[in-house]
């Protein structure tokens, strides 16, 4: 009890005034890289350098006052990681503008960095208690299942390059799966620590691996298999390959039973080989994955223009990168993109695409650390799921791009440009924020009188739902 | 939960590492690989986009890279181009490059390994890598007499004119002509890049050749003194002064009739025996079959292999043609040769050297055209060394007698448009026929002064707008090859 009370005794400081530091930071890359973009391409810092990077910080910080008030023991890394990946990621996209002539994407995710932003904040201010989401388990779940439909609906269905993930109405197209990732993401999360004794438990025991009842598995396991049955009309590899990952990662944490790792990637590998064999369209994909020269050029499809491309700029860039404006990463389509780390690459070269890389694995660590000291088995989950959504995404994309698996076209968080991503990723960190600020908090004395009635309240709480 | 979340993590950092260890593997092992892939125009526009360095005679560069407001950021301009082409040779987006252009490429495009400082400095400073500079050997003044002269011949000329200097091998001049406008190849405007190169390449009088290397034609009676110089070497005959066979006409071995029968076109070579002056001054064609047959054709083919036939000798331009003597001839093949004709070829720049190799008392100095590599900032990084090319290709007393006889033929032979008051010239004239139907080429080589040689000069006029009757080496070669003499004695 002594060792249990010197833990419970363990307080996490607060570190605002560390997150402030470093988004200021944050700050530094994202405008100066703006700077850079100016100085590489046309010569001279932009003249609106002031009003963009005025616009970049006041987001910044007012994220910042938003969870200094209402999460004030939240991770103090995540904010500053995702401020300079979405300042970079602008820049990137600025300087493909400025090559095009005449596009204007990055005054377009600059103004969904905006909506982002508000989304984040309303999360945080709405959100107090990230278990509160377990209430909507199924709600969410049948969202996430509409969501993925919708753009198979006439009229509003869009199909984009051989995927039909997008829905249009009026001036506005997103693509719904991005917020369908999270809401499942909560569904699972929802059912699965609910039902994890049963699951755990329950069951029969075939060739060495303890099955679960259907009717503690059935349900999720239907609603997963309908999420992936529409993501193979839609031709959506990535997602596909990405709630299949998150479905077994989650089932496993739950459970705690690696056999389920070992079912689920013998049913993965079956998957692919039948996949591979039966859709021209994987098909085409591994492929291009195994020899891409044989795409490209005279005489060919040139289907392999895109990833030849992709490792031209990224050899072309080297250790260093050509610095911005010095090497044309337009010669990449969707360089803006799935593809924009590859201008990354070509640009900032390996140690820009590290340095990404590294960013993005604080992130998924920072998340996972929640999950590790989150005090309830619902934040665990969606802290863990939100971590391998992330980790899964950044690798299947960026292990795309760069021939390492093939190319199953994902955006890359907060650097792509596309609104609804950029979008749903800001609610991701909002979520986890919350969590890690539920895990750091101080537990409540129980054992001292209540000070007042808000204490009184939390304590009632914790009692109630644990 | 929390041992599968630390699994999860690990699995995670799997994940990261996988990423990170293939893009180091993409961008830094595997990164020259791909920037080296045929179809890799990232790379291709980077280069042409490049501060190329520039090719300069004298001061003045002839090939330089001005900044231009477009994608590619530097026009490649040639501000002498017609008269400099040939060496320069082109630059071009779609078709590659000839001449210094494309033999020194990596000088110029700064990738050369002895300008490995200068672009250290580049990449810490964060310029873009500059090129380096390429100094000809080219003497402006014999450049520009070479290209006048020449061009001032009636009708549209087809020659050459290569000067060297005797004692080290440079190249003083080089012309050719029918020459272009490498500007108009350079252009960023690809289709009328496109239009102006299939006007070159259709063009039957091939103006992309440089005639000074690339193309060989029979020498005809400059080559008479590879010939003399055979005889001499082989020891039965010693002196300018010596008789040698001479008479109205020659029936070659092995032969019967006309075909095998060679006279002098009229000159006087006397009916037995002339001295080798004479024979020299007035280009006996009699005399120098039959010493050529005397002297049999190892002896002619190691002469001429000494003086540069039948082996490739220039470096930093090209790529050049190969000035042939024929193996194997039989006699009368042998006699045949010894006047220049039958399988016998050479460049100008082959005549040059025989020419220079006389002047330098029996030397032949390696031809070369680069004087120096030089950094952006104009640092000498490397001086192309001189060379031997063949240490006594005549002995001294040899090439002395051989003066002797060209002096003569100057003096009071057919190489007399070539004279300059005051100074001792050496010439030798060369009318080769090259089917009964053509047009003879006229050639013409000399050297100056003659007891100290500064210049040795060879020109060939493969066609030009004059009566078939006038042609003759001395008479439009001579004033041609005085000219760039005087342009480099004065």
């Amino acid at each position: 009890m002594a060792q249990q009370g010197a833990i419970m005794g363990f307080v996490h400081r607060r570190r605002r005034g560390a997150e402030l530091f470093l988004l200021f930071l944050a700050l530094v890359v994202g405008i100066g890289a703006y700077a850079a973009v100016g100085i590489g391409v046309q010569g001279e810092v932009p003249a609106d350098i002031v009003g963009y990077g005025g616009w970049l910080a006041a987001l910044v910080i007012l994220a910042h006052i938003v969870v200094r008030v209402v999460a004030p023991y939240a991770d103090p890394v995540l904010l500053p990681l995702v401020a300079a990946l979405n300042g970079l990621g602008l820049a990137v996209i600025h300087r493909l503008d400025l090559a095009a002539g005449e596009t204007s994407f990055a005054r377009q995710q600059l103004t969904w960095m905006t909506v982002g932003v508000v989304l984040f904040i309303i999360t945080l201010l709405v959100l107090r208690d990230h278990r509160v989401l377990q209430r909507f388990t199924y709600t969410s779940g049948l969202a996430a299942i509409v969501l993925l439909i919708l753009p198979m609906v006439p009229g509003i269905g869009r199909e984009i390059n051989g995927a039909r993930i997008w829905i249009s109405v009026g001036p506005f197209s997103l693509q719904p799966g991005e917020i369908a990732k999270v809401l499942l993401v909560v569904t699972f999360a929802g059912y699965l620590v609910l039902h994890r004794d049963a699951l755990a438990l329950a069951g029969r025991r075939v060739l060495f691996i303890d099955l679960p009842r259907g009717r503690d598995l059935g349900p999720i396991l239907v609603m997963w298999a309908v999420s992936l049955g529409v993501l193979v009309l839609q031709k959506d590899l990535g997602s596909s390959l990405l709630f299949f990952g998150l479905f077994l990662v989650m089932l496993y944490v739950a459970t705690e039973r690696p056999g389920w790792l070992v079912v689920g990637g013998l049913l993965f590998m079956a998957g692919a080989f039948v996949a591979a064999t039966i859709f021209s369209h994987v098909q085409t994909r591994v492929n291009l994955w195994v020899d891409p020269f044989a795409y490209y050029g005279e005489g060919t499809s040139d289907k392999g223009r895109q990833i030849v491309e992709s490792m031209f700029g990224m050899a072309w860039g080297g250790l260093i990168g050509r610095g911005f404006g010095e090497g044309s990463p337009w010669r990449i389509s969707y360089a803006e993109s799935d593809f924009i780390m590859a201008a990354i690459g070509e640009e900032l070269g390996l140690t820009g695409v590290l340095a990404v890389l590294l960013m993005f694995g604080l992130i998924v660590e920072r998340a996972l650390r929640a999950a590790l000291i989150s005090r309830d088995g619902f934040g665990k989950l969606l802290a863990t799921g939100l971590a391998a959504v992330f980790a899964l995404q950044i690798f299947v994309v960026i292990g795309g791009v760069t021939r390492l698996i093939p190319l199953t076209g994902l955006t890359t968080p907060f650097l792509s440009y596309g609104g609804s991503s950029l979008v749903a990723n800001w609610v991701i960190i909002a979520l986890l924020l919350r969590i890690s600020d539920q895990a750091r908090r101080p537990v409540p004395d129980l054992s001292a009188e209540p000070e007042d009635g808000a204490a009184d309240a939390e304590a009632t709480q914790v009692v109630k739902l644990s | 939960m929390n041992k599968p979340i630390r699994t999860i993590s690990i699995f995670c950092l799997v994940l990261f590492l996988a990423l990170m260890a293939n893009v180091t593997y993409l961008q830094y092992f595997r990164a020259d690989d791909l920037n080296d892939h045929a179809g890799n125009a990232r790379v291709f526009n980077a280069a042409y986009s490049r501060e190329r360095g520039s090719i300069i005679v004298g001061r003045d560069p002839v090939a330089t890279s001005r900044p231009i407001d477009d994608q590619y950021k530097y026009l490649r301009t040639y501000p002498q181009p017609f008269k400099y082409a040939p060496l320069t040779g082109y630059f071009t987006y779609a078709y590659g490059a000839s001449g210094i252009e494309r033999s020194q490429n990596d000088v110029l495009s700064g990738e050369d390994d002895r300008l490995f400082v200068t672009r250290l400095v580049d990449l810490l400073s964060n310029d873009g890598t500059q090129g380096g500079n390429v100094a000809l050997t080219i003497d402006r003044a014999a450049q520009d007499a070479a290209y006048e002269a020449l061009s001032a011949l009636p009708g549209d000329v087809e020659g050459s004119v290569v000067a060297l200097e005797p004692r080290t091998g440079k190249v003083l001049a080089m012309v050719s002509l029918p020459t272009y406008d490498p500007n108009k190849l350079a252009s960023h405007d690809f289709a009328e890049v496109n239009k102006y190169w299939a006007e070159l390449r259709d063009n039957p009088a091939e103006p992309l050749l440089n005639r000074g290397i690339q193309k060989t034609l029979p020498p005809g009676s400059i080559f008479k003194l590879v010939t003399a110089a055979a005889a001499i070497e082989s020891g039965d005959y010693t002196a300018a002064d010596d008789l040698v066979p001479g008479g109205s006409t020659y029936q070659l071995p092995l032969t019967s009739g006309d075909t095998g029968l060679i006279d002098n076109e009229g000159r006087s070579c006397g009916t037995d025996r002339i001295p080798f002056t004479q024979a020299m001054a007035q280009s006996c064609n009699t005399t120098f079959a039959r010493l050529a047959v005397e002297v049999g054709a190892d002896k002619m083919l190691e002469q001429a292999e000494k003086f540069g036939f039948n082996r490739e000798y220039l470096e930093g331009t090209g790529p050049q043609a190969i000035s042939r003597y024929p193996e194997n001839a039989d006699a009368a093949e042998t006699g045949q040769s010894g006047i220049g004709q039958f399988e016998v070829r050479a460049t100008p720049l082959q005549m040059a050297m025989v020419a220079a190799g006389i002047a330098n008392d029996g030397t032949v100095m390696r031809p070369y055209v680069v004087d120096e590599v030089q950094s952006a900032d104009l640092d000498v990084v490397a001086t192309t060394p001189i060379e031997e090319f063949s240490s006594e290709a005549v002995s001294p007393a040899t090439a002395a007698e051989l003066t002797k006889m060209m002096v003569y033929t100057v003096d009071s032979g057919t190489a007399s448009p070539a004279a300059i008051p005051g100074r001792s010239v050496a010439g030798k004239t060369g009318t080769a026929q090259s089917g009964t139907d053509d047009p003879p080429y006229a050639w013409f080589m000399s050297f100056a002064p003659a007891d100290d040689p500064q210049v040795a000069v060879a020109v060939m006029i493969e066609s030009a707008a004059i009566d078939r009757g006038e042609i003759a080496g001395g008479r439009i070669g001579g004033p041609i090859a005085k000219a760039v003499m005087e342009a480099v004695l004065r």
